[in-house]
Order: structure tokens, then C-alpha cells, then sequence
């Protein structure tokens, strides 16, 4: 009956894009090797395509798929003794004596995808590659959609992939969970795979758009993956609280014809108060307990913007006090600016100018337009417009995207009074 | 394997501080754990001498590494662990990684030869 293919077709859709993840996990953890994990599913994937529609959807789908996927493992790695020696002989050995019938699969699929996070984030990986790995083997985003993600050409991030791949197998980087004294050490370049996801999808580094909803939103269901996974851990629930106070403003941020808004003037009646609220609480829980870390801090300050009724009700004190703290933790330039920003609203734009002023000679803030940007608002705000267009002539030069060109643009008019 | 790296300036090799007693400690280390293989601590850079063959198979024999070397192999050991984080872990604890040292790790590359 075709209505019959078609509830099979989208249901096998929705096993796949929910248990993909999982499942290369599981087969990774298996076999060690990212490449034959991907070439097995997909080979269970168009199996089940066959044989559901005669036999159908199996009740527990992602183990059926994963038995499949082994099975199908085992009898490359038996062709292929290379392969196979250098692999995981003794590991695809034990497989095969596991006999029984993929419809019979009892067991649910194994959620090793914290190993996986672990083993895409490892610090023996190239910084840019550990996000495009996640979106690829955790998001499930074919080699084409992490390319764009990242602004690169197709081609190009496929070179990429296939050598972090090759660096996972030949240099034995491990699939696993890094022990209680290893986690502080490893979990920030997980954190930061993610976040950097979630960042390039909150504001894109080039291109025609101001943010990319559907990496954002991404990154957040990753995020939401590694709470589940690590829920003691608070840094995780900070990461995540802060992809959420960040992300409920999406809806604000951009006019109808994709012009940005910046926080000051955006209209909070469009922020995104179920997600306030989830970030909100998530905040209290990466503040509690010991000192709080960078995530924890950086959402318990959007939590502060996202609770005022507007700007000049913010709690700005709050903000520079958390900025104090954070700039302690991360020593960057880039938290320096943003805390000059908060002194500007709470002592007055002269106060964040000579702040500002401090940062010039830092190389880190060359090429990076937020720098002028910021300095040729307080400029502006202090009435000393020659040398607010100066700085907004120099942002110019460096920016990204077209919406923030544009708004720019605009600014640098109101100062030179064309 | 764990290929343990001095940095020179003006062809002299920068100390790092680390002592014979500490080398010896750690390949006492290796050896207990029953991780090692094989390796070697070479002898000074003054005894170095380098052979380059031509595309007409002549040779050519220089005295030293080359005069852009910024970095000497100092030795080098062969290390027989699971994965790469357990061979991290004992290049981490090497004196080459202190100081101004550093210790690369590199995969032996299997040869399967069918017979």
C-alpha cells in the first residue's frame, strides 16, 4: 500500500536523523575507525529501506540497525586482513560470535556518544576541525552542510575530514570517556567544539545573513546531548544555559529585510521567554557550588540582559562585577572589550572610552571590527563625531556580513551628517 | 614513537635543565611498566654528519645538520601502548618535554607483509 511505504519511509527518516548519532557512536567504539562506521550505517540504513516495508519497522529500530551495521562490519573487516589487523581483529572476532538475528536485537542502542564527543574534540586534532567533526559525526550534517557551516568550499572541508579521520585512526587517538582526573583538562575543547558551532551560527563570520537559526539550533540540541550525558557537570549546563539567553533573541535581533538590531534598541517582547526561563534556571546550577567557570559566568551575564525590561534597568554593576570575574578566568582581549562596553553603561561612555583607549595596542584586536565598532559608539555618544566616523571607517574595512555593513553604514551617516 | 626535540640557537643545544639521573628514572619507568621497546639517546650534534644521494647516485657528505636546524633530535624511544592518550602520557612524563624541550609522538608505520 503505497500510504504503508510512505509511513515506513519517513519513519526509517526519523530513526536515522534520532539514532544516527548514536549509532556511528556505538560502531566507532566498536571498530575505532570513523570511515567504516559511516560506510556500515549507511549500508543498515538502506537495508532497513528493503526489508521494513515487507517485514516491518522492527519494535526496537536503532538496535536492528546497529546489528546490521556490525554484521556488516565484521564481513569487510574478514575481507579485508590489512584492515582487519590494524583494526580491531580481536574486537570483530567477539563480534561474530554474536549470533543473533538482527530482528531478535533485544538490546537497546548504547549511548556512547560522549566518547564521541570526546574523540572529535581531542586536543591532538586541529582547533578547526574539532567543531567540523561534531556537526559531521554527532549533528549528523552531510560534508556539504558542515562546508557551509564553516564558509569553506565543499572540496576543502572534505580534505579536512578526511585527515582529522585519518589522524583518529593512524595516530590512535581513543574512543572513550576520559577519566574524573582527565575531565577538567578535556572537557573545554568539547565545550568549545560546540560553542564554536553555536557562535558561527549566532553571528556568522561572512556572508549575506546576520545569524544562521539552524547551526544555532544545532549546537543547542548538541548541547542539550552532553547535559544529558554529563549532568554533574555545571560548565555544561552554563554552555548550554548560555546558548539558550543568547539564542531567545534571535527573533529580535534582525529587522524584516535582515537588518541587525543591536541589544539596546531590540524589542523584548519578541525574546523568547520559555527559553529565558530554561536558560535562567540552568544558570543557577552552573553558579552553584564551587567558583564558577567561563560558560557559567558568560550566561549568568545574558541572563542579566535578558531579564531587564530594558537597557538602562539593567543591573550593570551585576554585569561589570561578572565581567571582573571572567576576565580573571580568560585573561582575553575580547572579554576586556565586551567588560569596557558594561563600564561605558555604568560609569558613562568616558569611562569605557579610556578602557578601550588601554586595549589599541593589543595585536589580538587587530582585524577584529567589534574593536572600532565599540570605540566609535562611545565616540559618538560623547558628541566627538570626526573621530567617531574614523573608527566606524575602520570597522568598515573589517566586517563580516552584509547586515553588519549595512548597520555600519548607517551609523557612520548619522556622525558625518549626510 | 617518542622523539625527543632540543631547540638550538647558533648551533649550540639550549639545556633544559633536566639531569642524566632524571633519563635514567624514567626509562627505569618505561622498562617497569613493560611499555618499552627499544630506544636510543644519540651522542652531540658535533658528531652529526649528513648523506645526500643525487639523481645520479652520487653522494654528498656534509658535516652537522643543516644550518636552519632549529631543532635536534636528541634520542628517541619506542614505546609499545594502546592508543595515543597512553602515549601522551608518557611523553608528558619524559624530562625532553620539560623546559625547553618538547617530545613528539609519532605512530610506527606497520608494514603487513603477506607471505
Amino acid at each position: 500500500m503505497p500510504g504503508e511505504e510512505v509511513a515506513v519511509g519517513s519513519s526509517v527518516e526519523a530513526v536515522f536523523r534520532e539514532e544516527r548519532g548514536r549509532l556511528l557512536a556505538s560502531l566507532v567504539r566498536r571498530f575505532g575507525d570513523l570511515d567504516l562506521a559511516e560506510e556500515v550505517a549507511s549500508e543498515a540504513i538502506e537495508a532497513a529501506l528493503t526489508h521494513w516495508p515487507t517485514d516491518g519497522v522492527p519494535s526496537r529500530p536503532g538496535a536492528w540497525l546497529l546489528t546490521t551495521a556490525r554484521r556488516r562490519a565484521v564481513d569487510r573487516l574478514r575481507r579485508d586482513r590489512v584492515l582487519a589487523t590494524r583494526l580491531a581483529v580481536l574486537r570483530a572476532e567477539a563480534e561474530r560470535a554474536d549470533h543473533a538475528p538482527p530482528a531478535d536485537a533485544d538490546r537497546d542502542l548504547p549511548d556512547d556518544r560522549l566518547a564521541l564527543f570526546f574523540t572529535c574534540a581531542h586536543p591532538a586534532l586541529a582547533a578547526q576541525d574539532r567543531g567540523a567533526l561534531t556537526l559531521r559525526f554527532l549533528a549528523g550534517l552531510t560534508t556539504a552542510e558542515v562546508a557551509r557551516a564553516f564558509l569553506v568550499p565543499t572540496a576543502t572541508m572534505a580534505q579536512r575530514l578526511v585527515r582529522a579521520k585519518r589522524k583518529i585512526r593512524d595516530a590512535r587517538i581513543p574512543f572513550r570517556v576520559p577519566g574524573p582526573d582527565e575531565l577538567p583538562g578535556r572537557l573545554p575543547t568539547v565545550l568549545q567544539a560546540v560553542y564554536s558551532v553555536f557562535t558561527e551560527g549566532y553571528a556568522a563570520s561572512s556572508g549575506p545573513d546576520l545569524q544562521r537559526i539552524d547551526l544555532a539550533e544545532e549546537a543547542i540540541r548538541l548541547g542539550r546531548i552532553l547535559r544529558r550525558l554529563l549532568p554533574a557537570e555545571r560548565e555544561v549546563a552554563g554552555l548550554l544555559g548560555l546558548m539558550l539567553l543568547v539564542h531567545a533573541r534571535r527573533d529580535a535581533r534582525t529587522g524584516p529585510d535582515g537588518t541587525m538590531i543591536l541589544l539596546d534598541d531590540q524589542d523584548r517582547g519578541r525574546w523568547d521567554r520559555q527559553m529565558i526561563e530554561e536558560g535562567c534556571g540552568l544558570v543557577v546550577v552552573s553558579l552553584t557550588g564551587r567558583a564558577p567557570g567561563p560558560y557559567g559566568l558568560q550566561a549568568a551575564i545574558a541572563a542579566l540582559h535578558d531579564e531587564a525590561a530594558d537597557v538602562a534597568s539593567t543591573d550593570w554593576p551585576q554585569v561589570v562585577a561578572l565581567y571582573d570575574v571572567l576576565l580573571g578566568l580568560v585573561p582575553s582581549p575580547i572579554v576586556a572589550l565586551n567588560r569596557a562596553a558594561a563600564v561605558a553603561m555604568r560609569d558613562g561612555p568616558e569611562a569605557g572610552l579610556a578602557l578601550l583607549d588601554g586595549l589599541a595596542d593589543d595585536p589580538r584586536l587587530r582585524g577584529h571590527h567589534p574593536y572600532p565598532a565599540a570605540r566609535a559608539d562611545l565616540l559618538r555618544r560623547l558628541g566627538r563625531y570626526d573621530e567617531a566616523a574614523a573608527a566606524y571607517r575602520s570597522a568598515l574595512t573589517l566586517v563580516g556580513t552584509e547586515p553588519e555593513r549595512a548597520y555600519l553604514l548607517e551609523q557612520l551617516k548619522t556622525v558625518t551628517g549626510e | 614513537m617518542l622523539l625527543f626535540m632540543s631547540p638550538m640557537v647558533d648551533g649550540e643545544v639550549v639545556d633544559n635543565g633536566c639531569s642524566f639521573e632524571d633519563w635514567v628514572r624514567y626509562d627505569r619507568e618505561m622498562k617497569d611498566a613493560g611499555v618499552w621497546v627499544s630506544g636510543h639517546p644519540l651522542q652531540d650534534l658535533t658528531t652529526c654528519t649528513t648523506v645526500q644521494v643525487g639523481p645520479g647516485g652520487e653522494r654528498t657528505i656534509t658535516d652537522g645538520p643543516f644550518a636552519e636546524t632549529r631543532e635536534l633530535l636528541g634520542g628517541y624511544d619506542v614505546i609499545d601502548v594502546p592508543d595515543l592518550d597512553a602515549a601522551l602520557e608518557w611523553a608528558a612524563r619524559s624530562p625532553g618535554a620539560i623546559g625547553t624541550g618538547s617530545v613528539q609522538v609519532r605512530p610506527i608505520f606497520e608494514i603487513d607483509v603477506q607471505v
